[in-house]
């Protein structure tokens, strides 16, 4: 068979035009999935809420992160202005805003350390207490775990920032990534109400 | 080339059939009807057998009609021999067929759901008499405990229940825990099956109008010998049903000529597991004993109650049940004996 | 419209591949990130654990043939149940489907390969790494005292069985790791389907002109990302508790058992969906070619599997309705289960319209899809059966709910499984199946599989639970085991012929040719096999049946669409 005479690139081009771009199909894909992930285990904290048998209980133990909520929360606000800056071409900038993306991220972890640190050795309260600690521990480690790995993301990127091999042909790259650290982010305040305000 | 691998299975397997023991339980089990759910004898049973034939009127229709217009386009569109090559007219659908036959099946759904709801709220909402028996059923790896608070009676695999009149019912309530792992509690001639879980407490009831034997097993793989965790529910008129009861409340009759068969039992381990009142035992791991004669089979169904396969039995469960919770007691010869007389006594 | 390219540049690249030595051909398919190798790996393991799971059958069968048969020891027979179950879902239902959509999209939508290339060769060395995992168990779930094994929990793993009192040694650790693992892997596979179909598609196809088959890999990608994670999640939090001391089913500490019933449904429910829309996807590509006709009601189709998409995650606890919920819940669940024999109902009606007026080709593949009609309608029926809640509390747990899923397992499953090998191996290997080994294979296990399955279902209702490694005599179940047992060594027999039929046709099959069965979508545009760039101008269409409007340009699909 002949190629067809409606093959010119012009129109290939445009074809393409109207589809989506892999990176955000894909990572909205990663999303659903992940989502769907954290909800069982937001339903089993639910679930088991007021169902231990022994103590410590949430009221007893549980003070909300405000710090560590406003700095992961400022995070996203950053990563954006830091993606912005990369559209512009001001790869400086956008090295700047993504540092304090990071550190900010890197807060949130450390307070989360913090936290479980005195609530096992000094409340005594650890996954196998009582079904608070189980499912709290799982909880919260889930998400805390998701932010390593956007952290680790994070990092991978800052550093290449610093090698110089960053540019503007990257935006839409990082712009996924932003993505992931969005989620991460939306998945804190339910974790957040869930644990802190609806759980105490 | 068929027939070749069936010779072979049938040859391999008689051997296997011929020295495999069933323990007197092929002949026992002949003697009952099969546990057919569409033989049901108690309210529960028939409920559901009622609602099923309705489903099964239905589906049957559904199939008939279904299928025949399947077989019949098979035959009448297939292509012919001489055929011109041709394609047939593409035809890509058509609106009105499709919302027909959209619709009928949305009514057919309808109507075997309100049927069902019915059935459901018969079955599961049914009132409570206040008068009506108890059994508290308890479920273990792989046994069944019945204790009958009302009368202080406990036992064990096969549960007693007074026959109902159909004119003014006597139901028979069950209240089912488990000890360890999630069992099911089913007899189908009397009931649908209800799982029996640890930490909850779940609800049944029967009513049966026959009397007799009804086989049933447990209905939640449970552990390695869940095959063989069997019930019996005998259903007697209230007047034998009262002379059982009376009976275990005795404590059984002691008998001085197996004295050293109640010592080897009361010195050994077996205490630990088994409560035989009346003695010094008392522990709860494993059934009650104290008048084990008076049930058909031991191990929950899987030997007849003889002293032989008592003994067998108690040399090692693994023997009749293999994966028993219950250890090889490694009893000499003559403790063994004597244990088994004594327990032969305990009716 | 261009796809088809020059027969000897194909051939030259396949040139290339003989003249290397074993071990470089082993590197090419073992480093490979073609969709084409990948979905031939996925569905070649996949038939290989259908082997071993199906000897795994016949030894469950042989021991049940005759009551108190002392084959096979209780914690054997157990294992082999547990490892059966698994091994067919996970090791063979779900790399076959999957390997067909990986083979078959990118070359339906008129792409070089998947969005995510590399992404799928993980997938795929993930899913492998767990299917030997799942095995290796046999030698390294010893644990303490040599206390495990393979896994013996039923492939269902209900708590707190699985606990650590209840299951000692680490065989239930291989299950759940396993597992797990095998997600993972299809979840990678789920995210690349997806935006394959989203935005690799070609010039002029819309959504709407995507092969049925297409859009049902997308209704089953979105199932997978949707239903595995409560799998996932409920054996993470499995493992927290037989590891880290958590009390998620631990019913001493307050832990609900109930909650993992609940969670495994909610994976496990939508999970038989994704196994079985691929043989709808199959049977709305073969059957409407071997009728000679479109088919019938493509929006109509494709709505139905998305509305069955959709409502399966809503009928999880009819595996449930013993469990004690209360009579609303109960209500519900039946509710939405015969809710979803609704559109389920309208795509066999669907296939029956595409059937009428046709002109049937009787051949392999069309024999199988026949087969698949009829077994479905009877496995959708028993299904609505079950879905009677009260005579669900009869029948669940019993040989009659085995009988109803080995009916949409095999009988629709893995008969469009086959239906789809017979159809696609000449486009995959340029090579035909043996038509007459292929008549053999087919009434062979049509009749193997009557004769246990339809048996089964009257176990079931003479009170034959399930799972069980032996029943006594006298209960009136020996007959009907016997001619169940009978059957599964029929069907044996039958997939031996299969086999037998495979490997000859590799070597000496028939040449088949870009387009043996005179199809109509574009996978038949290209060379059997195609090149590894599938095709060397990207194809650009105008309906939903490219080479329909080739072959009769006088009257195109895009006049009527």
């Amino acid at each position: 068979m002949a190629a067809a005479s409606t093959a010119i690139p012009t129109a290939a081009e445009a074809w393409r035009e109207t589809l989506p771009r892999r990176g955000r199909v894909g990572i909205l894909a990663l999303i659903i999935t992940e989502s769907v992930f954290f909800s069982i285990f937001v339903v089993a904290y639910i679930f088991y809420l007021g169902k231990s048998v022994t103590g410590p209980f949430p009221k007893d133990v549980l003070s909300p992160p405000i710090l560590n909520t406003i700095c992961l929360l400022s995070s996203s606000v950053t990563i954006v202005l830091a993606i912005r800056a990369l559209r512009a071409g001001s790869i400086r900038t956008f090295g700047i805003w993504w540092f304090i993306t990071f550190a900010l991220g890197l807060e949130f972890l450390t307070g989360t350390a913090l936290e479980w640190h005195r609530l096992i050795y000094h409340d005594s309260l650890t996954i196998r207490t009582n079904l608070f600690g189980t499912t709290y521990y799982s909880l919260v480690g889930l998400h805390a775990l998701h932010v390593t790995v956007g952290l680790l993301l994070i990092l991978l990127v800052m550093v290449l920032t610093m090698c110089g091999y960053m540019n503007d042909r990257h935006v839409e790259r990082t712009d996924v990534l932003s993505w992931y650290w969005h989620f991460v982010d939306a998945v804190w305040v339910v974790v957040f109400l869930t644990v802190y305000v609806v759980g105490r | 080339m068929k027939r070749w691998y069936l010779t072979i299975a049938i040859i391999g397997c008689a051997p296997a059939a011929a020295f495999a023991n069933d323990w007197g339980m092929g002949d026992a089990n002949s003697k009952i009807p099969p546990s057919s759910v569409f033989n049901p004898v108690s309210t529960p049973a028939r409920e559901i057998d009622t609602v099923a034939f309705f489903v099964v009127s239905i589906t049957a229709v559904i199939f008939l009609i279904v299928a025949g217009l399947l077989a019949y386009s098979i035959v009448r569109f297939r292509a012919r021999p001489g055929d011109d090559g041709r394609e047939p007219p593409q035809v890509y659908g058509s609106n009105p067929i499709e919302f027909a036959w959209t619709t009928v099946p949305v009514i057919v759904v309808l109507v075997l759901f309100l049927t069902t709801v019915r059935t459901i709220y018969t079955v599961q909402a049914a009132a409570r008499p206040p008068d009506a028996l108890s059994v508290h059923v308890i479920a273990h790896q792989w046994w069944w405990e019945f204790r009958y608070p009302g009368l202080g009676i406990v036992t064990a695999n096969e549960l007693h229940v007074p026959l109902s009149d159909p004119e003014s019912p006597t139901p028979t309530f069950l209240d089912l825990e488990s000890a360890d792992v999630a069992h099911s509690f089913w007899v189908p001639r009397l009931a649908g099956k209800t799982d029996v879980i640890p930490n909850r407490k779940n609800s049944m009831w029967i009513d049966p109008q026959v009397a007799g034997t009804y086989l049933g097993q447990c209905g939640e793989y449970c552990g390695t010998e869940h095959a063989m965790m069997l019930l019996r529910v005998i259903v007697e008129p209230r007047a034998d049903f009262d002379r059982w009861v009376t009976a275990q409340k005795q404590p059984p009759a002691r008998d001085a000529s197996v004295g050293h068969g109640r010592q080897v039992f009361e010195s050994t381990a077996c205490v630990n597991c088994h409560t035989i009142r009346g003695t010094a035992a008392g522990g709860r791991f494993g059934p009650d004993l104290t008048h084990l004669m008076t049930r058909e089979t031991i191990g929950a169904g899987v030997a007849m109650n003889t002293p032989d396969h008592l003994r067998v039995w108690v040399t090692d469960p693994n023997l009749i049940k293999p994966g028993a919770l219950m250890p090889a007691m490694n009893l000499g010869d003559k403790d063994l004996d004597d244990l088994v007389a004594y327990l032969a006594t305990l009716r | 419209m261009a796809g088809s390219i020059d027969h000897e540049i194909a051939l030259g690249a396949a040139d290339d591949l003989q003249s290397l030595p074993f071990l470089g051909k082993l590197h090419a398919w073992v480093v490979t990130v073609d969709h084409k190798r990948l979905g031939i790996m996925y569905i070649a393991g996949g038939l290989f654990f259908f082997l071993v799971a199906g000897l795994q059958a016949a030894t469950i069968r042989l021991q049940l043939a005759v009551p108190d048969a002392g084959i096979v020891p209780p914690q054997v027979f157990n294992r082999l149940l547990t490892m059966h179950g698994t091994a067919m879902v996970f090791l063979v239902g779900m790399p076959i489907l999957t390997g067909f959509f990986n083979y078959l999209v990118p070359l339906m939508i008129g792409a070089r390969d998947l969005a995510f290339p590399r992404l799928n060769a993980f997938g795929f060395w993930l899913w492998f790494f767990g299917a030997t995992l799942l095995y290796f168990s046999y030698i390294g779930g010893d644990g303490l005292y040599g206390a495990g094994s393979a896994p013996d929990v039923g492939w269902f793993a209900y708590a707190p069985l699985t606990e650590l009192p209840f299951s000692r040694g680490n065989s239930t650790d291989y299950w759940i790791l396993s597992i797990f693992l095998t997600s993972v892997g299809t979840t990678a596979t789920a995210i690349n389907i997806i935006t394959s179909a989203f935005c690799m598609r070609c010039e002029g196809m819309t959504l709407s002109k995507m092969p049925v088959l297409v859009w049902l890999a997308v209704v089953v990608a979105f199932m997978m990302l949707v239903a595995l994670p409560p799998l996932s999640a409920a054996q993470a939090m499995l493992l927290l508790d037989r590891f880290l001391g958590a009390h998620f089913f631990d019913t001493q500490a307050g832990g609900s058992a109930i909650l993992w019933q609940h969670f495994f449904w909610i994976f496990g429910h939508p999970e038989v969906y994704i196994l079985v829309i691929p043989a709808f996807a199959f049977a709305s590509e073969i059957i409407p070619v071997f009728s000679r006709k479109v088919i019938f009601g493509y929006s109509v189709m494709v709505a139905a599997s998305c509305a069955i998409g959709f409502i399966s995650l809503s009928v999880w606890a009819h595996h449930m309705f013993a469990v004690g919920m209360t009579p609303a819940g109960n209500s519900f669940f039946a509710l939405s289960t015969m809710l979803v024999g609704v559109p389920t109902g309208i795509k066999i009606f669907n296939w029956l319209g595409t059937i009428w007026g046709g002109k049937l080709r009787f051949k392999v593949p069309m024999l199988f899809s026949l087969g698949f009609l009829f077994q479905f309608l009877v496995a959708g029926l028993t299904g609505i059966m079950l879905a009677v809640a009260p005579f669900d509390w009869q029948l669940t747990d019993t040989y009659f709910v085995v009988a109803h899923f080995h009916y949409v397992l095999i009988g629709a499953i893995v008969f469009m499984d086959f239906a789809a090998i017979y159809y696609w191996f000449p486009k995959v290997t340029g090579r035909m199946l043996s038509e007459t080994l292929g008549k053999w294979h087919f009434w062979l296990f049509l009749i193997g599989f009557h004769l246990t399955f339809d048996t089964l279902h009257f176990a079931g209702l003479r009170g034959m639970p399930r799972r069980i490694y032996t029943y006594q005599p006298g209960r009136g179940l020996e007959t009907l085991n016997l001619v169940a047992s009978i059957g599964a060594l029929v069907q044996g027999v039958a997939v031996l012929i299969l086999v037998i039929n495979v490997l000859r046709s590799l070597r000496s099959g028939d040449p088949a040719g870009n387009d043996p069965w005179d199809a109509w979508t574009l996978e038949w545009s290209t060379t059997s096999p195609p090149p590894e760039y599938n095709f060397a101008v990207p194809p650009v269409v105008r309906s939903r049946r490219p080479l329909w409007d080739l072959k009769h340009p006088e009257d195109p699909d895009w006049k009527y669409e």
